[in-house]
């Protein structure tokens, strides 16, 4: 197997006096889904931002194919086939849905923009999600929240990105489109792209998910296969059993 | 295909032209109304000769408006344009009368100015965040000593009579078969842009407008500009002057440029959420100091253009109100002072309100302070109704 396409070395980020992430490693394979889950406030989002060039890291490093690079903004990530959909989503409230699909990735036709291609492959993207939006030129703060969030992850896809994160990305989704959020996932492994899928609901990620990073308090407390119990998840989320001693399956 | 387009009711495409329109279309009625209620009570006011001075005074600060829309959109604001207009007349006066330049380089210097003054902006914003109510504040104070230091002891210059610059801006004006031969030509383009834009999206299987929509607005955009041609060169006006001809052509590239290109959608998307567009990849940094670049230029080049119209650069030139009418102006025509919201047009429509009241109210012998209080009854009408719509949106 050949090494891994993303990964982070003994990366710590702290926020004033916050430790959000404390030495974390982790690694991404092509054909891969990498969960990472954690209780509120266990840095998974911290992790995922640094994997889109959102937040910098205090000390550590982001290995690009195992040469590190500098994501200095979310622009650089994404030029460099990192795409993410965030927690907040990010989405221009005021920019219809093609303009946020598109935002910052615009076609052109010469020196202005060419709407038809750009509209024609929203209407693909969404339609691939199985999406109820009923119209691509409405504003997106006339859409529901899951209607939003499967706009966020429509724009992640856009361009094929070798690394797509996904900062919960089911959260405000019903049963339907949450299992067509999960099925696209699946493809997107199968396509060959690597997938850090962030949640708190263990459930869904069992589903998908190849390795489980386990995210407490900062630290990556324990890597499980694909195939891990929940209680064990939940065990190790919560602290409610405390492992043995420091045990990392599954890890390279 | 669960979500294919183009089955029931309006398509999308036709829906945001009318979104677009529409936002304009409260500020034209108020304009329409304004104009008949001052027409009512002074004919004179609406008497082509007037109309066409009513043109002429809107163009300079007009240009500046325009600049203004564009700091509004990323969410900022420059309150220097006035100072930065009367440096730039100083510049142009002294550059071509005592040191003795030709005038289009002096033009050019003061267009510098302009650049490098926003270039400054740009990244006392993006690089220092600080915010660009503060030191634009420092910077009206600042330039304005500029312009006086520039000015020197004099105080006042006075431009060349002759000169091709003041000759243009003054009595230069499109003869009536050219300004009738660009009615023409616009219409035309307009057409086939709009045919070919239907075409395209009709073989790609996308909601397109049907040709009476587009021969309707077509037709609208005729009668609007055959209107204004034929009425501004009715008896002895004397029609549309160069410095308006450069107005209209500016704001209809800005147009352009903030509706059809990524530069554009990014200057709305980084107004609209400074943040989300951050995450998204838009190159927040360049599209503000842009921003702010081409607002002081355009400011820059209003003041050339308010020279030009007086002859002459003085103390005032720029000063007092100036920059309350064209940020006033920005916001009257409909352009947001939260961001993200507002159009080239709003330039023109904004600056034709204030203008006309100012105009009709000076005709009507009533005082310049009746004219501030009534321009700073509209000014918060404006904001009011800004207000309410955000709230609306937002609810
Ligand atoms: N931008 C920020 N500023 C300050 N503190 C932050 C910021 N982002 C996250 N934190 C803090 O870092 C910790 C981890 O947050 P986060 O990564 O969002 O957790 P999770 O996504 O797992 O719920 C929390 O204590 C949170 O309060
Ligand atoms: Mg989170």
């Amino acid at each position: 197997m050949s090494g891994p396409v993303l990964s982070l070395r003994g990366v710590s980020k702290r926020f004033g006096g916050v430790r959000a992430l404390v030495d974390v490693d982790a690694d991404v394979h092509e054909h891969e889904v990498l969960a990472v889950v954690g209780d509120n406030g266990a840095g998974k989002s911290t992790l995922a931002g640094v994997l889109a060039g959102a937040h910098r890291p205090d000390a550590g490093q982001v290995l690009l194919d195992g040469r590190p690079v500098l994501l200095d903004s979310p622009a650089v990530a994404r030029s460099l086939g990192i795409a993410a959909v965030f927690q907040e989503l990010a989405l221009v409230d005021d920019l219809d849905v093609v303009e946020n699909v598109f935002l910052g990735h615009e076609t052109v036709r010469g020196p202005l923009l060419d709407e038809v291609a750009m509209e024609r492959e929203a209407w693909r993207l969404l339609d691939q999600l199985a999406a109820s939006v009923p119209e691509v030129r409405e504003p997106v703060r006339t859409l529901s929240g899951g209607q939003r969030q499967v706009v966020a992850v429509a724009r992640a896809l856009l361009g094929s990105p070798r690394v797509v994160v996904l900062d919960e990305p089911t959260a405000s989704l019903g049963v339907r489109q949450t299992a067509e959020v999960l099925n696209l996932i699946v493809r997107l492994r199968e396509r060959g792209h690597a997938v850090v899928l962030v949640s708190h609901q263990a459930g869904d990620l069992q589903a998908v998910a190849d390795r489980i990073l386990v995210l407490r308090l900062g630290r990556v407390h324990d890597v499980f296969d694909g195939d891990a119990s929940y209680e064990d998840l939940l065990a190790a989320m919560t602290g409610a059993v405390r492992p043995g001693a420091p045990h990392r399956r599954g890890q390279r | 295909m669960s979500a294919q387009p183009g089955g029931t009711g309006l398509p999308g495409a036709v829906w945001q032209r009318v979104r677009i329109g529409t936002g304009l279309l409260p500020i034209v009625a108020a304009l329409v109304g304004i104009w008949l209620v001052l027409g009512a009570i002074n004919p004179a006011f609406l008497a082509p000769e007037n109309l066409v001075n009513l043109t002429l005074q809107s163009a300079p600060v007009g240009v500046i408006a325009l600049g203004v829309v564009l700091v509004l959109l990323v969410g900022e604001i420059d309150l220097s344009v006035g100072s930065l207009s009367g440096l730039a007349a100083a510049v142009v006066a002294v550059g071509s009368v005592t040191l003795g330049w030709p005038v289009a380089l002096a033009i050019g210097v003061a267009l510098a100015c302009g650049v490098v003054v926003g270039l400054g902006y740009g990244a006392l914003s993006t690089r220092l965040g600080l915010p660009s109510f503060v030191f634009t504040l420092a910077g009206l104070l600042f330039l304005a000593g500029v312009q006086l230091r520039v000015l020197g002891p004099l105080g006042s210059i006075n431009l060349p009579f002759e000169s091709w610059f003041v000759r243009s801006v003054q009595q230069g004006f499109l003869p009536a078969g050219v300004a009738w031969a660009l009615v023409v030509a616009v219409v035309v383009a307009s057409a086939a842009g709009q045919l070919a834009a239907r075409a395209r999206r009709r073989r790609a299987d996308l909601a397109c407008a049907s040709v009476p929509q587009v021969a309707v607005r077509t037709f609208v955009l005729a009668a609007v500009l055959s209107l204004v041609v034929a009425y501004l060169y009715l008896g002895s006006a004397r029609g549309i002057g160069y410095s308006v001809v450069l107005f209209a052509l500016l704001v209809v590239v800005t147009d352009v440029l903030l509706r059809r290109t990524r530069w554009g959608r990014s200057v709305r998307a980084v107004g609209g959420d400074r943040r989300a567009a951050m995450l998204a990849g838009v190159p927040v940094r360049r599209t503000v100091v842009l921003c702010f670049v081409a607002c002081s230029t355009l400011a820059a080049l209003g003041g050339v253009l308010a020279a030009g119209r007086l002859g002459a650069a003085n103390q005032g030139t720029g000063g007092a109100d100036t920059y309350l009418v064209a940020i006033a102006a920005a916001v009257i025509g409909g352009t947001s002072l939260f961001g993200g919201r507002g159009s080239a047009w709003s330039a023109v429509l904004g600056v034709l309100v204030i203008q006309s009241i100012a105009n009709g109210l000076t005709l009507m012998n009533v005082d310049q302070a009746a004219r501030y209080m009534v321009t700073g009854a509209v000014l918060l009408l404006a904001i009011v109704i800004d207000m309410l719509m955000r709230k609306r949106r937002e609810a």
